[in-house]
């Protein structure tokens, strides 16, 4: 077992010469909450994308568990182990709530069912789809969303939209989880709330989660540690209470 | 000598795509969608002549009469261009894309049906004045491919000078940049929009004339073909760009012409041009000149 | 035995709607085959319906489930007609004939056209939308000049390929066996995990992927079992005509396919089944009564309620009428059921919030390599 879930070495991209993000070193350990943060255009949702091979870093490398996926196909990062959720909510919208969930068992050993067993409905189609079904619901009852569960995705309110976006991160299994602004376009109430639900997935699913978040609350709240990242590079990384005292820190933030 | 006649010849014949190529690059980059009846549009131009031409044949001299014919043509595309616009396409603005493309492929079959309804299946000759040909030395080029020619010239010059520099060109160049921010600095969309299907409508006539010039036969399905290589050209030369239409087009009307000199390739020239824009999708979907875009996560 | 009467309770028998309404058709009309008491009309009007219910249930898995454009449906259509044809010729040449022969041709046409799916589906890869919709067309335009170029002994030419007919009064059995077989295949893989990922590109493309879900594994596979069925298809062509020529094929039968399913509804099988079945039967009504310049009003009338249906569906303007007055609203009233629209358990995504893809901005970027473009550094944290 390694130190760390998630170890990224000088992890950096050019966009036509101009670097977005350049030499990154991010350290999470197993169980933790980290945040990301940084004002707008610092980076952080491209950090994200190189995570999950949207981009391909042009500099530096990362090991999830010590195993180096760069380079690997977003399908092939996800079965690795990296799930993620979408800053504006991306949902299957035409697709039932406990559905949206099920796609998330796609690549699990536990639930392997060729094309042919599905085309000829064999006992083993028949069984994963029960089972799939099955734990769909325990999922989504997690995350109280059980009574919702035919509905179709776009129909369900923004909050819970969020909420069935992390139910189906988790329902890939990862060993690390990244939510990107889970809190954007919530009221203080909601916020809270969400702050309990994330707690609360990392002590049930002992998830890792990396977060990148604007409401300070938020971040405050529940972010064990924090790298902030400003025009790319870092700015100051360590325990949240004092880096959110660092003076460069609040310099970005509240300009000079 | 042979070379450089089916070179002008192609040049000619890419003129003609390229008009056509404009019309579809314009309203895809302004209106966001293929229209796919715009070959449809080049089809009731050709009608058009071919109904004015013959009434008034007899009556005025050759020349006033083809001219009356072809704005007649004009007049009659942009009507017909604004008011399919304002009846099939403004209703469906906002709605799924793929429902504005089922629906101007409706329009084009019902157009088409509407042709044939009126005037049959079987093509119809259309009689024009004999304009002759020029001789330079052994060369020999008819004075409809130079019209053709200056004319395809003279209409690009036209539009990018009225995109440049008149308010509502810029305008357009807006909206098809942000249609919401241009929206908001007081561009009208709805103008906007009929303008651009009146320009590209009226090219299409025009395409209509020259196509006729060369090949004086029309019937229903006389603009489905050039319709799709216009499309094809101005996919080559990256859509939403007016040089590239230009370019797009002239490349496939020389590809065409030569490969039609070939007696063993002629039979294959559709497949090869389709083959060629196959290709360019593939290896570079956003054309010679397009430009490109990234999608945001 | 009350056991019994409890299973047979349980089933789920809106699943089996499609199978049972088949199955009871290919019934009736083969007693009536068997008695001897049906007209040549009728028979040919069969084999035509089967036909088309096959395209329109496999154009349905690409267009309604994966979400995709294509309008060279009648391209693969067409291989399948040429492939299958030649198969029965060379095979009588040897005295391989009837059943046997033609089991052999479907395979064979159905495995040619497979091939061709996944060529074709190969740029679906890079390309969406009205790209795609115009490669595939171009796809079918190269398809109909190569056979029509081909040399007299190979594929017959532009005059066509003679096919030996299969007899007459059985075809349209085999036709809608084959059907039930489509339709197994289709029902079995939407409600299924493969299903499920075919509808989730449709869905969000970036999100399938973020969810571990192999794009091209599964468009690659959406397009090869379209085309494998629209090869059986043709290949049925083939044994209900004496003659297969290109011309035929051309790209407005690909619309009038696509139009089957645009009208039956795009995800909803039964309903592509239904407007395939109505299309069809009107055509070989009007093309008898309509002669001459005449027989165009048909597709006039076509033009402009394909026109009109997709209007009345998507304009954004009659949301309100639509939610009001719809089928589903007045089945749903007749069978006192739920009367709320939003739930939906089949996933037949409702046509006005069906595909989104074709997005200008979405258009032209799949292939953008990222590090040739210009990131403006204000957009890129807010997206």
């Amino acid at each position: 077992m390694c130190e760390y879930v998630l170890k990224t070495e000088g992890l950096g991209i050019s966009f036509g010469g101009l670097r977005a993000v350049d030499g990154v070193e991010l350290r999470v350990r197993k169980k933790q909450i980290y945040g990301l943060i940084g004002p707008n255009g610092a980076g952080k949702t491209t950090v994200f994308n190189m995570l999950t091979g949207v981009y391909q870093p042009t500099r530096g490398t990362f090991y999830l568990d010590g195993e180096e996926l760069k380079g690997l196909s977003q399908d092939k990062i996800n079965q690795k182990g990296i799930a993620r959720t979408f800053q504006n909510i991306r949902l299957f919208n035409n697709m039932t709530v406990v559905r949206n969930v099920m796609v998330g068992f796609h690549n699990l050993p536990k639930y392997k069912c060729s094309f042919i067993d599905s085309i000829f409905r064999t006992k083993r189609h028949r069984d994963t789809e029960r089972a799939m079904r099955a734990r769909a619901k325990e999922i989504l009852s997690i995350f109280g969303l059980l009574d919702e569960r035919n509905l179709l995705a776009y129909n369900l309110p923004y909050g819970k939209q969020r909420k069935l976006e992390i139910a189906r991160a988790l329902a890939t299994n990862p060993k690390l989880l990244l939510l990107d602004e889970p809190a954007a376009g919530m009221n203080p109430q909601e916020t809270s709330e969400l702050m309990e639900t994330i707690r609360f997935v990392r002590d049930k699913f002992d998830m890792t989660i990396l977060l990148i978040e604007h409401d300070m609350s938020l971040v405050a709240g529940i972010c064990d540690e924090l790298t902030v990242l400003n025009f790319g590079q870092t700015l100051a990384c360590g325990e949240t209470s004092e880096v959110l005292k660092d003076p460069e820190v609040v310099k970005a933030y509240l300009g000079d | 000598m042979e070379f450089l006649l089916t070179l002008i010849n192609g040049v000619s014949l890419g003129g003609i795509y390229a008009m056509i190529a404009l019309g579809y690059t314009m309203v895809y980059g302004i209106a966001k969608m293929l229209n796919f009846a715009h070959g449809d549009i080049i089809m009731v131009g050709g009608y058009s002549i071919f109904v004015f031409a013959a009434t008034s044949f007899g009556t005025l001299p050759p020349w006033v009469s083809l001219l009356f014919a072809v704005l007649m043509a004009v007049i009659i595309c942009a009507l017909l261009g604004f008011g399919v616009e304002k009846l099939a396409y403004k209703p469906l603005r906002g709605a799924s894309p793929l429902a504005v493309l089922i629906t101007a492929i409706g329009v084009s079959s019902f157009l088409q049906s509407l042709a044939q309804v009126f005037f049959g299946s079987a093509a119809k000759f259309v009689q024009f004045p004999d304009l002759g040909s020029l001789s330079l030395g052994e060369l020999t080029v008819s004075y409809s491919t130079l019209i053709t020619l200056i004319s395809t010239v003279i209409v690009m010059l036209a539009l990018t000078l009225f995109v440049k520099l008149t308010k509502t060109g810029r305008a357009m160049l807006a909206v098809s940049e942000d249609r919401e921010a241009a929206q908001l600095m007081g561009v009208n969309i709805n103008f906007i929009i009929s303008i651009t299907f009146i320009i590209g409508s009226s090219l299409a006539a025009l395409a209509g004339l020259f196509s006729l010039m060369n090949v004086p036969f029309i019937k229903p399905t006389f603009g489905s073909l050039p319709g799709i290589k216009a499309f094809t050209a101005a996919v080559i030369g990256g859509i939403g760009s007016i040089p590239g239409a230009m370019l797009g087009g002239i490349l496939l009307g020389v590809v065409e012409c030569f490969s039609n000199s070939v007696p063993t390739l002629a039979p294959y020239t559709n497949a090869i041009e389709f083959a060629i824009l196959i290709i360019i999708l593939i290896v570079k979907p956003t054309g010679i000149l397009g430009k490109k875009r990234r999608e945001k996560v | 035995m009350s056991a019994f009467i409890v299973k047979f309770k349980n089933i789920k028998w809106k699943r089996y709607t499609n199978y049972i309404g088949i199955s009871l058709v290919l019934l009736v009309f083969t007693v009536l085959t068997l008695a001897d008491s049906l007209p040549q009309s009728t028979l040919f009007l069969l084999e035509k319906i089967g036909i088309s219910i096959i395209l329109s249930i496999s154009l349905g898995l690409v267009v309604g489930f994966l979400g995709e454009l294509s309008l060279g449906h009648a391209g693969f259509m067409c291989i399948g007609a040429y492939i299958g044809g030649k198969t029965a010729e060379l095979l009588s040449d040897v005295g391989v004939e009837g059943i046997f022969a033609l089991l052999i041709s479907v395979v064979v046409g159905a495995l040619t056209a497979a091939v061709f799916g996944f060529i074709v589906g190969l740029p679906a890869l890079r390309l969406k939308g009205d790209y795609l919709a115009i490669v595939t067309l171009a796809f079918c335009e190269i398809v109909k000049t190569a056979f029509e170029n081909s040399s007299k002994e190979s594929f017959g030419g532009p005059m066509g390929l003679r096919t030996p007919r299969f007899d007459k009064h059985y075809l349209f059995i085999i036709i809608f066996s084959f059907i039930l077989v489509c339709l197994a295949v289709m029902q079995n893989l939407i409600r299924s995990k493969h299903g499920r990922a075919i509808t989730a590109i449709r869905d969000n493309e970036i999100a399938a992927r973020a969810t571990g879900i192999n794009v091209t594994k599964y468009k690659l596979l959406a397009f090869i079992i379209s085309a494998a069925f629209a090869g059986v298809a043709g290949v049925m062509y083939s044994f209900a005509n004496s003659t297969v020529a290109a011309s035929a094929f051309d790209y407005n039968y690909s619309i009038e396919i696509l139009v089957m399913v645009v009208l039956g509804g795009m995800g909803n099988i039964t309903g592509g089944i239904i407007s395939a079945t109505v299309i069809t039967f009107l055509n070989v009504k009007l093309t008898t009564m309509l002669t001459g310049d005449n027989a165009v009003l048909k597709d006039l009338v076509y033009a402009l309620i394909l026109v009109l249906i997709v209007i009345y569906n998507n304009a954004p303007a009659l949301k309100y009428v639509r939610e009001r007055y719809n089928i589903r609203a007045l089945t749903d009233k007749i069978f006192k059921k739920r009367s709320d629209v939003s739930y939906d358990t089949d996933d037949e995504g409702k046509w006005d919030r069906v595909p989104t893809k074709i997005k200008m901005d979405e258009l032209l970027s799949v292939d953008v390599v990222v590090r040739e473009s210009v990131i403006d550094p204000d957009k890129e944290g807010k997206e």
